[in-house]
């Protein structure tokens, strides 16, 4: 792709979740900007209204799964005599993927308006927000905007003189990627080990504590007052028609300007790659792309023509829109040590309850291992895509799947990689027999 | 012992969640922040006031990786070495701490100023290669710029 370093963006887009107003974070600033404007309009209309109009939005969670947030709330029962929670969950641990922060940093009233707008559609009187204990300083930043909005009369009890009362709470992680997995943060919120939960029951039923729970990630919900606020027509046709609205795009690795970008779903991949981000730093080719952090599948720089940022598109192309953190490498990259790498973090996080993860994640890790040091064997490469087939789908979550598909789909789509890795003379042998 | 000001907020805390278990990653946090590291005595101390078993603090304690069972340098230098940052030179932010440090990764310094160790992917991919120091983040990182932060810290 031929691309003018010094042509400016080409695509208009007006950030609706970290537009360019200094201070934003702060509530006054917020307010001047029509903050806490779409609470107001949702508290006039009967919750079920609101829900309604997330669905119809075609909004689906940012955290990875891209589910239909609208429908996940309609899951939630009406009658019950238990209370109800929502978790928020704003973990961000996937490797590659720093856009909540960004919220919690620049526009946390937007999140906290989301959150409150959701608790009201679900009839919830609690919400806690999972913030990961690395962000300590960030969850600073967001317990320092509740408490504004608190003295506000946003949160609490009679929010905005509606009758409806919620509280929220942050409730700090300890350093465990798996708790970012909705029944293990759960867990971890009930004050035990990020151990995640056999589904069913599922959330909805049986979450938190054993009652209805709902969990969202921090973006996902920092779309939800742009909905109530514009209107569902007008965000169903942001972007791309399957997977609507604003998208926070990660860029990562190899590019001359990384950072948290805005953009409606469906841009083009190299033109996030050469526009938003700058390229690749010496002009040099892109060799491999992991579009959605480190857990979906990697892409060839050979194959990214014509690839879109969102669910649809990046599903086609053998890979998914994750939670939109896209690593890029440049033609020198070591994949070798790249999925090295990867494979140790799906070790060390990996909570040890099912056996094919907590075994499968260490063979994966060692054997990469001796490809790195080219101590490897011709038919390591055949045990590797054995053992990542042995993981995937025989686990209670999704950190097996996780730790499996970048392994299975680097040695699909780099085999050569590998094979150049193995012993010298073990390669002469498998020529000879050939 | 915790600090009256401690005992304090355990009282509000215990208004926010329906049970005191859900208490333990609070006051542990609160417990690591007082006595610098989670030791046995400290997490019998915990169980006490949350009554729960021992076994379950000991069990979240050496579940998550932020909790310390033994006490760490003045610096706690936690270096992210996941992929973006790999991409973007860690390894060399890696040598050049452990020379100037003169420790090697997950070891403390002699004098108990600095502990040095390898964490997994901190958010800061879009500013790598990074440390972090405590609560702060160091973005951006060269071996210059790695220089003025420790000499700084001194």
């Amino acid at each position: 792709m031929t691309v003018d370093p010094t042509e400016e963006h080409v695509i208009q887009w007006d950030k609706v979740i970290l537009p360019d107003i200094p201070n934003l974070h702060t509530l006054d600033v917020y307010l001047a900007n029509g903050g806490y404007k779409a609470l107001k309009k949702a508290l006039a209309l009967k919750p079920d209204e609101v829900t309604d109009q997330v669905k119809k939005s075609n909004l689906r969670g940012r955290g990875g799964a891209c589910f239909p947030t609208g429908l996940k709330w309609t899951f939630m029962p009406k009658q019950t005599s238990k209370p109800k929670y929502l978790c928020v969950n704003g973990d961000e641990s996937e490797p590659g993927t720093f856009k909540d922060r960004e919220i919690f940093e620049r526009n946390p009233h937007l999140l906290i308006e989301g959150i409150l707008i959701a608790c009201y559609a679900m009839g919830i009187a609690t919400a806690y927000l999972y913030i990961r204990g690395e962000y300590a300083k960030w969850a600073r930043m967001v317990e320092k905007a509740l408490a504004d909005a608190y003295t506000n009369g946003f949160i609490g009890k009679n929010i905005c003189g509606s009758g409806f009362s919620t509280d929220v709470y942050v409730h700090k992680g300890a350093g465990a990627y798996i708790c970012g997995e909705e029944s293990a943060l759960m867990n971890s919120l009930e004050g035990q080990r990020g151990y995640p939960r056999v589904k069913p029951p599922f959330p909805a039923q049986n979450g938190v504590w054993g009652c209805p729970t709902t969990i969202n990630n921090v973006e996902t919900l920092a779309n939800v007052p742009v909905i109530v606020e514009k209107g569902w027509e007008w965000y169903s046709k942001v972007g791309a028609a399957k997977h609507p609205g604003p998208i926070l795009v990660g860029v990562s690795g190899h590019v001359n300007k990384p950072g948290v970008y805005e953009m409606p779903t469906g841009e083009p991949v190299l033109e996030i790659i050469y526009k938003y981000a700058g390229g690749i730093p010496g002009d040099k080719a892109i060799k491999a792309v992991i579009p959605g952090g480190s857990s979906t599948m990697i892409l060839r720089g050979d194959q990214l023509e014509g690839v879109r940022m969102d669910a649809e598109s990046l599903k086609a192309a053998g890979s998914a829109v994750g939670t939109a953190g896209m690593i890029v490498m440049d033609e020198d990259t070591d994949l070798i040590q790249v999925i090295t790498r990867i494979s140790k973090f799906y070790y060390h996080e990996s909570c040890g309850q099912c056996t094919p993860c907590r075994e499968g994640t260490g063979w994966l890790w060692k054997v990469l291992a001796r490809f790195e040091l080219g101590q490897a064997k011709n038919e390591d490469v055949d045990l590797l895509m054995d053992i990542a087939d042995n993981i995937e789908g025989n686990t209670i979550c999704a950190l097996g799947d996780a730790a499996a598909w970048p392994v299975q789909s680097m040695i699909r789509r780099f085999r050569d990689e590998f094979e150049k890795r193995t012993i010298p003379e073990d390669r002469t042998k498998e020529a000879a027999l050939a | 012992m915790f600090t009256e000001e401690n005992l304090k907020k355990i009282e509000e805390l215990k208004k926010r969640y329906p049970t005191t278990q859900a208490l333990t990653l609070p006051v542990l946090w609160l417990a690591q922040e007082q006595f610098g590291c989670i030791s046995e005595e400290t997490m019998k101390y915990v169980a006490t006031l949350l009554e729960v078993p021992l076994g379950h603090i000991l069990g979240v304690v050496s579940f998550y990786t932020m909790f310390h069972q033994e006490p760490c340098g003045k610096h706690h230098v936690e270096v992210c070495t996941n992929i973006s940052c790999m991409l973007r030179g860690s390894s060399r932010i890696v040598d050049h701490l452990e020379k100037k440090l003169g420790i090697k990764m997950g070891e403390t310094s002699k004098d108990k100023q600095w502990t040095l160790s390898e964490v997994e992917c901190m958010g800061s991919c879009g500013s790598a290669p990074m440390f972090a120091i405590g609560e702060e983040y160091y973005e951006n990182l060269s071996t210059d710029k790695v220089d003025k932060i420790l000499a700084d810290l001194k």
